[in-house]
């Protein structure tokens, strides 16, 4: 879907991207993640050929990036706005129509829309009128009326409380079914784990760990196991398969996070431990994409 | 290029369904009808007195009596009656007034008029102006000096200035030239500035309300640019045409309802008829079309450069300067000589052409070539300041919270595409 090589962007006095290149593959909900200043704006501003590289290509399904792949993408900017004093019903017209929508067909479309996100006694209301939340919901509605091939959200639920960011979620998840390719720039690693396929993390201009959620994941496990049980507290001579980490004891429970000696199973920590206590669970620790992040984050120093 | 359509499909809606665009269409007419009804008004009924007045003559003197013609709406009666009595009369009535001349007329405050209003200036001028007359002939008859001959060495010259054109000599008017070009040149200025700033205060809005990151990812920031420049352009011409329209309506009115010919009226109108006015409004429309699009290009670029309106002041300085100082010059230099060096010169610099061009023009001595390279520098000017604006333009839109400063334009317009 989306092939990005070799990405240079530089400002005067500092790079934005520097040799940035990412995969997105068509259906995929794809996660853009870094901190504050990581490139992420710039390089989806060069996505939606608001700026151009200094060097290095963008291909949309095989082509080079050009102006007919804009009305194949939706963009939703993270600093969200809409003309205030226009009402929301020919803005909505207005911004489609730009995106190459005849204006009956944008308001067959509209139509639709409002009435699934029930926004329907809106039309005639100004911007200004509305709340920070509508506002919101009728910009989702904007970046894709016209049912872009990619969408690109930048932190899509910002703004939004959590029974809306809900209902924008179910939409997005809907139109990625029906194949439309997500792409998607946060930094709150919640959401990325729930819904994301493929993540990059950019940092400090850089791209620093990219592929798939799984595969990440997998690759930071670290044979790493919480235990609880109760009983008596144990004690651990060192002739046990495992390292003992931490150790913790709550009202009726004691709970400790393990590191399995290499050759050693989760079975073998059972077979070891039932004998000598009862165990309520065993559980793989596995590093949430929050954790992976600050570790990736704080591990590559500053590079320019 | 569609898409431009649309974003001055938008653009000009926008301002033109505003309440503010409707009433200002019907204020500057009313206000225009308004001041001319007044003026003519005045023009009317100065000079003139607004019911018949009773001037009663009581001269002591005997020069006076009997001398006085009557004019208008003053008759003058001679009476023999104590100042006493006849107080008692104009007391009766307000139109009435009493002329008192003592003995010896030439001494201090010995000429009074009596009445029991403050006598309008008409009527005190006019008695002073018999007063004069009278006793200017009684001392010439003293001197025994020809009243007749004396009155005839008197002359009454008003200057009329001819055109020679090829078409034939024409009488034309130095001050109905002078005041078409200063209104031509106020008009233009106050144009100029008041799109202009609306082109930037359009720019800002967008930058502030973040909407523009949604719409350059639908269209080119120059085609949003242009739209936007080209849609304000027509909301003016738009409120010219029905302004025209209304002024051409409102002083039909007026002229019907002020029709008794006014020797000044009617001189003032032959005076305006000298000037073409087709050639004029062509031209007119021409300037304001180019110099708005140069100047609101580079209001569009200090709107792109700045957060909020209050930051645009130290951009809009070298802005506004040559319009300002070409303005100045107008109303006081260049009507006066409209075909001096200077004159020629700022109506060939494109930042000032508009104006200085504007005041020149209805004096007519604007050669062909001047026109036709002030016209060309117009047209170079506007698509060069296009292209620097554009080229701001597209960077700053897209820079939040950064007060720029002229170095950071100068980097921005250096940016590769």
């Amino acid at each position: 879907m989306l092939s990005i090589r070799n990405i240079v962007k530089q400002y005067a006095g500092h790079t934005a991207l520097s040799d940035v290149s990412l995969e997105v593959e068509s259906g995929q909900i794809f996660g853009l993640l870094g901190p504050n200043g990581a490139g992420k704006t710039s390089l989806i501003r060069i996505i939606n050929q608001i700026t151009a590289p200094d060097s290095g290509e963008v291909y949309f399904d095989g082509v080079k990036l050009n102006q007919s792949h804009i009305d194949r993408i939706g963009y939703l900017p993270e600093e969200r706005g809409l003309y205030k004093k226009m009402e929301i019903g020919e803005q909505m017209i207005y911004l489609a129509r730009l995106k190459g929508l005849s204006r009956d067909e944008a308001i067959k479309r509209l139509k639709y829309w409002f009435e699934k996100l029930e926004m329907q006694s809106w039309w005639n209301k100004k911007i200004e009128e509305l709340s920070k939340g509508m506002q919101q919901k009728a910009q989702f509605v904007a970046t894709i009326l016209h049912e872009p091939d990619l969408i690109i959200l930048d932190e899509p639920f910002s703004g939004f409380d959590p029974v809306n960011a809900e209902i924008i979620k179910d939409e997005i998840l809907e139109l990625n079914r029906k194949g439309a390719t997500i792409l998607f720039s946060t930094h709150r690693m919640e959401s990325v784990e729930e819904l994301c396929n493929s993540i990059a993390l950019l940092n400090k201009s850089q791209k620093i760990l990219d592929g798939k959620v799984r595969d990440i994941k997998n690759s930071y496990r670290n044979a790493t196991y919480l235990v609880e049980y109760t009983g008596e507290k144990l004690l651990f001579n060192g002739s046990q398969p495992f390292t003992l980490v931490e150790e913790k004891q709550t009202d009726d429970a004691n709970v400790i996070k393990i590191k399995l000696t290499d050759g050693v199973s989760s079975n073998d920590v059972l077979q070891y431990l039932i004998p000598k206590t009862s165990i309520n669970m065993l559980q793989e620790v596995i590093p949430t994409m929050n954790e992976i992040f600050i570790e990736k984050v704080n591990q590559k120093p500053a590079l320019s | 290029m569609n898409k431009v359509v649309l974003i001055i499909q938008r653009e000009y809606m926008v301002r033109v369904k505003k309440k503010s665009f409707i009433v200002m269409i019907f204020v500057v007419p009313g206000l225009i009808l308004a001041m001319s009804g007044a003026i003519a008004l005045i023009a009317k009924n100065s000079g003139q007195l607004s019911s018949q007045q009773q001037v009663l003559v009581k001269d002591e003197s005997g020069i006076f009596a009997g001398k006085f013609h009557n004019v208008n709406n003053i008759k003058f009666e001679t009476t023999g009656q104590s100042v006493s009595s006849v107080e008692k009369s104009i007391k009766k009535d307000e139109n009435i007034t009493l002329l008192k001349i003592a003995k010896d007329y030439k001494a201090a405050d010995s000429v009074a008029i009596f009445s029991t209003k403050k006598p309008a200036i008409a009527l005190t001028s006019e008695l002073e102006k018999q007063l004069n007359d009278i006793a200017e002939n009684d001392a010439l008859i003293k001197h025994h000096i020809d009243t007749a001959i004396l009155r005839s060495t008197k002359s009454n010259i008003s200057l009329n200035t001819i055109d020679i054109t090829d078409t034939g000599d024409k009488k034309s008017s130095v001050g109905a030239a002078a005041g078409v070009g200063i209104a031509c040149a106020i008009l233009i200025y106050l144009s100029l500035f008041i799109y202009g700033a609306q082109v930037m205060r359009g720019v800002i809005e967008e930058k502030t309300s973040r909407v523009v990151e949604v719409i350059v990812s639908s269209v080119k920031p120059f085609q949003l640019m242009l739209g936007k420049i080209i849609g304000v352009g027509l909301v003016g011409l738009t409120q010219f045409f029905a302004w025209i329209v209304l002024s051409i309506v409102a002083s039909k009115i007026v002229g019907s309802s002020f029709s008794s010919p006014q020797s000044s009226m009617v001189g003032l109108l032959s005076a305006l008829k000298t000037i073409q006015f087709s050639y004029i409004l062509g031209v007119f429309i021409f300037y304001f079309l180019t110099g708005y699009l140069l100047y609101s290009a580079l209001f569009a670029a200090v709107g792109s450069a700045v957060d909020s309106e209050t930051e645009t002041q130290q951009f809009m300085f070298p802005i506004t300067l040559p319009l300002l100082f070409t303005y100045v010059l107008s109303v006081s230099v260049l009507f006066q000589a409209p075909d001096s060096s200077l004159a020629v010169w700022l109506s060939i610099i494109p930042f000032t052409a508009p104006v200085a061009m504007m005041v020149r023009i209805p004096f007519g001595g604007v050669a062909p070539w001047q026109l036709g390279l002030s016209m060309f520098m117009m047209v170079a000017g506007f698509l060069f300041a296009t292209w620097v604006a554009a080229r701001i333009y597209r960077v700053g839109i897209l820079m939040y919270g950064k007060k720029a400063s002229y170095k950071e334009l100068a980097k921005w317009f250096f940016y590769k595409e």
